[in-house]
């Protein structure tokens, strides 16, 4: 049962992800987090994070993870077949027309219009993994011992180092967390 | 006469014809095989070392199967790379499909999906099984911490290039989904699919009103 679950919820997300790469994210929060609450909101920013050090696109990456987290190896080979499937359909099938009629204006337009809308979901992803890390309960209010002050001050840097130093996002992740380890060694011992 | 004579000359050239195939077919199948080892190891390779976006992959699967091995021309990788695009799903893992599609058909895209997807599940595997033992672990919860606020600056500085190009079209349409997509994601909490069918919709409509245009 929860074969076909996992199964079916990462059809959903292979189906419906266009744009590559981040488009998928809302997608996986969606079904992963706030449908099947298979991850914490925390959990699935440390998979955003890993997915990003890592070789592979994210959509693979969280069904392979997300599948071995609730059911082992089985889970996540089920989970990453169904997060491929239908690509493997789709494109395949786009490439045949494509060998027949080598014209795709529909598409194009589709495109278009669906460009904007993953713009806006991208970002409200981005917004809800910003408070997760800068918010200890995951809520905006700035009462004592919640709002995380340090990942705030790295969350800028980290702004500023991609915007305006055009640094690697990978080695400016990297750098962070790198930071705060250094911090937290320093309160230690102090 | 003639008429056997014919019957042996056809006989003859069916024969050869036969032959023939079964050269072609021998030596077509022997390339195939090769042709789809080729496939598959390079989509492993690359894959493996492969960091970061889809974009990074189907780069790097041009310079392989377009300029070192002249498999297929510019043109062609091209109008490949929009297929990859313009289909859902992840673009490294649609540009393998679509070009193993390509190169070799229906076993090409195969091999090509399966080099692929191999590193990153046997990686991220690994990964998920440490990250329960390491969870926990001072070292490792402080890299995520610090880690944690850098991705939510990646993601957002992504977002909004993404979006400034958006708004630097002035297409008003393309503004105004944008806008509601966020509004109906971010505080009504809809659900992304519904959202995505919308703006589908949205595009064949725009698309067939400009056909109607054109045909004026």
């Amino acid at each position: 049962m929860i074969y076909l679950q996992l199964f079916l919820a990462f059809l959903q997300i292979g189906a419906f992800s266009f744009g590559g790469g981040y488009a998928a994210m809302p997608l996986i929060q969606a079904q992963v987090v706030h449908k099947y609450g298979w991850l914490t909101m925390s959990d699935f920013t440390d998979l955003i994070t890993i997915s990003q050090m890592t070789p592979g696109p994210i959509a693979v990456n969280s069904a392979t993870f997300v599948g071995m987290q609730v059911a082992g190896v089985f889970g996540a080979i089920v989970a990453t077949l169904g997060v491929i499937f239908p690509s493997c359909v789709i494109v395949t099938g786009l490439a045949v027309l494509y060998k027949k009629y080598r014209k795709m204006d529909l598409m194009q337009n589709v495109l278009g219009s669906l460009r904007p809308a993953v713009v806006s979901m991208i970002f409200a992803s981005g917004l809800v993994i910003l408070i997760s890390a800068l918010f200890v309960n995951n809520k905006i209010s700035f009462s004592k011992g919640n709002f995380k002050t340090r990942s705030f001050l790295y969350f800028i840097l980290a702004y500023i180092l991609l915007k305006k130093f055009k640094m690697d996002p990978v080695k400016v992740m990297l750098g962070m967390g790198v930071l705060e380890l250094v911090v937290q060694c320093i309160m230690k011992a102090v | 006469m003639k008429n056997r004579r014919m019957k042996e000359k056809n006989q003859i050239m069916s024969a050869l014809k036969e032959q023939d195939k079964k050269g072609c077919s021998e030596a077509r199948s022997l390339s195939r095989s090769r042709i789809l080892r080729k496939i598959f190891f390079e989509t492993l390779y690359l894959s493996t070392f492969t960091f970061g976006g889809g974009y990074v992959i189907v780069s790097l699967l041009k310079k392989k199967f377009v300029d070192d091995l002249h498999w297929i021309d510019d043109d062609e990788m091209l109008d490949l790379v929009a297929i990859a695009q313009s289909s859902p799903g992840a673009i490294a893992v649609n540009g393998a499909i679509v070009l193993g599609e390509d190169l070799a058909g229906f076993p090409g895209a195969i091999c090509a999906v399966l080099g692929a997807i191999l590193p990153p599940f046997v990686i991220i595997g690994l990964i998920s099984v440490f990250y329960n033992i390491f969870k926990e672990n001072f070292i490792f919860e402080a890299l995520l911490t610090g880690m944690g606020a850098g991705v939510a600056a990646v993601v957002i500085s992504v977002a909004l290039d993404m979006g400034s190009d958006v708004v630097k079209s002035k297409d008003s349409i393309n503004l105004l989904i944008m806008i509601l997509a966020f509004i109906a994601n971010y505080f009504f909490n809809v659900n992304v699919i519904w959202i995505i069918i919308a703006a589908v919709m949205i595009g064949v409509i725009r698309a067939l009103t400009s056909r109607k245009g054109e045909k004026k």
